[in-house]
């Protein structure tokens, strides 16, 4: 690895723990992020020459500190600053500020850093390229690169996210124990969100916006390094792994969305699924499953499976049972409904979504499910004006192409037997 | 002798690599581990998922299983075992076998991400003290 790619490596990890001491120190985002710019500044021409600290965190955070105090004395005094010779002392006074960082103090700082990336008057979207821009340190051209929007309309989202921050109230004394859970939920959901942001791209969008779920997965093993006996973590983690497992199937040559049963398996990543695996093994001892956990769980059913033909759909089913008590939704019904037709048959699952039209009008993937299962029973008049309802409703050209092609096997398939008749 | 040459560095970096940076420093590594085995000289080699992988047994009486790395620092790495284990309650079980027979201290129980079998000869554990 060269230099340069060391040390930018060793500024991206240690960026959460020391924005978040900084942020405690001077309890305003801003100047937090100022500084520690500073201290990057510092470090891309300290370290090259007196090689890398023994913790850049501690390193950083310091000199962030102390640079952020000589700009406000500048200020206030108009002196010059004084020379970079002066901050050398920085070696000496690294040790005891490291022995102070210990693990129960900085992953404090760290959760609260995330925190106030997902309070609850963001809407999503913000929530999501503020935590990639101040927690991640991508820079706003990366983010709106990922977001498919221009650079100053990423600038000006991430701007307001801020200043909506600026006004809220922002604890900074240590957590208890509730509170601290709480603050872990929310934080885990904004990390699903940074990843869905990537999965969900359809294939034209995918090389811009995968980076977000390497870079998802990076925050789920940074929060259960934090939090090493939290199960949910781990679920999430391994949830993460599962899923972005399957990034090389799940398209074909000409973009076209590639669903589970047609997926060519040898193309999944088999680290990637012993890692998720590994995980849910850890978080099951726990015996208290939460909906990330169940999730993965699911997850890894279809990843144990090497043909289509041997998954457990079975179990499956009653993991998607376990997820209706959890989080009950009709979406996790409709899920359900797809094991159920797996598992029993498509009659069954047919009758579990007719309650679901209500609450599910708008949804693409219940007339995608409700003509597949019509299909599947012959009724295909039926079939096909629910995925004409689906391609009406599809969210993504993807979407919209693969009900198409359905369709298309349906004409094809009619066409025939009219023919046979 | 026999050598072991234990692996450190940042798994955080390493971790964040991207499958091609990842592939590169296995190719670069593969030259390496070639030459080595083509010479008989390789022994088992392998390469372990990330200490968020990791389960550690402390051996006390009894033994306490923790979520996550070994992390004391009064005790050092004095040997490792290699075990196929259908999982980590399989693994955990014979830990605590082990343990049985050898109380105090931890056993980490970390899951492989690759696994070299290697090419040392039969004979090769005649060239360790008996």
């Amino acid at each position: 690895m060269s230099e340069v790619a060391w040390i930018s490596a060793a500024l991206t990890s240690a960026r959460p723990q020391a924005i978040g001491a900084l942020l405690r120190y001077f309890r305003d985002l801003d100047t937090a992020e100022e500084a520690y710019q500073e201290a990057c500044l510092r470090a891309l021409k300290s370290w090259p020459q007196k090689g890398p600290p023994r913790d850049p965190a501690a390193w950083l955070i310091l000199v962030g500190r102390n640079a952020a105090l000589d700009g406000v004395r500048k200020r206030s005094r108009q002196t010059e600053l004084p020379p970079e010779e002066t901050i050398s002392d920085v070696e000496d006074v690294e040790t005891p500020l490291a022995e102070r960082l210990d693990g129960a103090h900085y992953r404090h700082d760290i959760l609260r850093l995330m925190f106030i990336c997902c309070h609850p008057d963001l809407p999503q979207t913000q929530q999501v390229a503020l935590a990639l821009r101040i927690v991640s340190g991508l820079s706003v051209r990366q983010i709106a690169k990922a977001f498919l929007v221009g650079e100053a309309a990423m600038e000006q989202r991430i701007t307001r996210a801020k200043a909506r921050i600026a006004k809220a109230e922002v604890a900074f004394e240590t957590p208890g124990p509730v509170e601290r859970a709480e603050r872990l939920a929310a934080v885990a959901a904004m990390v699903y969100l940074v990843f869905n942001e990537g999965y969900s791209a359809g294939f034209a969008e995918t090389e811009a916006r995968s980076p977000l779920c390497t870079e998802a997965i990076r925050l789920g093993r940074l929060l259960q390094r934090l939090f090493q006996t939290e199960p949910e973590i781990m679920g999430l983690t391994a949830l993460m792994l599962l899923q972005h497992s399957r990034a090389a199937a799940r398209f074909d040559d000409q973009g076209e969305a590639v669903l589970l049963d047609d997926q060519d398996r040898s193309l999944w990543d088999a680290g990637m699924i012993a890692e998720g695996l590994a995980l849910i093994d850890k978080a099951m001892r726990h015996r208290r499953p939460g909906p990330y956990l169940v999730q993965a769980a699911i997850a890894a059913l279809h990843a144990r499976a090497a043909r289509p033909q041997d998954t457990d759909w079975a179990q499956i089913e009653a993991l998607y049972g376990t997820l209706e008590i959890l989080t009950p939704s009709p979406v996790v019904t409709l899920n359900r409904a797809v094991a159920v037709s797996k598992a029993r048959g498509p009659g069954a699952a047919l009758a579990m979504i007719a309650p679901l039209e209500g609450p599910l009008g708008s949804y693409f993937y219940y007339f995608g499910a409700r003509g597949a299962f019509l299909l599947q029973l012959g009724r295909d008049a039926e079939a096909r004006e629910a995925f004409d309802r689906a391609i009406a409703l599809a969210n993504t050209a993807a979407e919209a192409s693969h009900i198409r092609n359905q369709l298309d096997r349906l004409m094809k398939d009619g066409s025939g037997a009219q023919a046979a008749g | 002798m026999l050598y072991a040459l234990l692996c450190y560095n940042s798994e955080e970096t390493v971790f964040s690599w991207t499958k091609e940076e990842d592939d590169l420093v296995m190719t670069r590594l593969g030259v390496v581990h070639d030459r080595l085995a083509q010479a008989g000289r390789l022994g088992p080699s392998l390469r372990l998922m990330p200490t968020t992988a990791a389960t550690t047994l402390r051996k006390s009486d009894p033994p306490l299983v923790i979520d996550g790395p070994f992390a004391e620092t009064k005790e050092q790495l004095l040997g490792f075992y290699v075990i196929d284990c259908a999982d980590l309650e399989d693994a955990l079980e014979v830990a605590r076998d082990l343990g049985r027979a050898n109380p105090g201290g931890a056993y980490e129980i970390r899951p492989l991400r690759l696994f070299v079998p290697g090419t040392l000869p039969a004979d090769a554990a005649s060239r360790v003290p008996a």
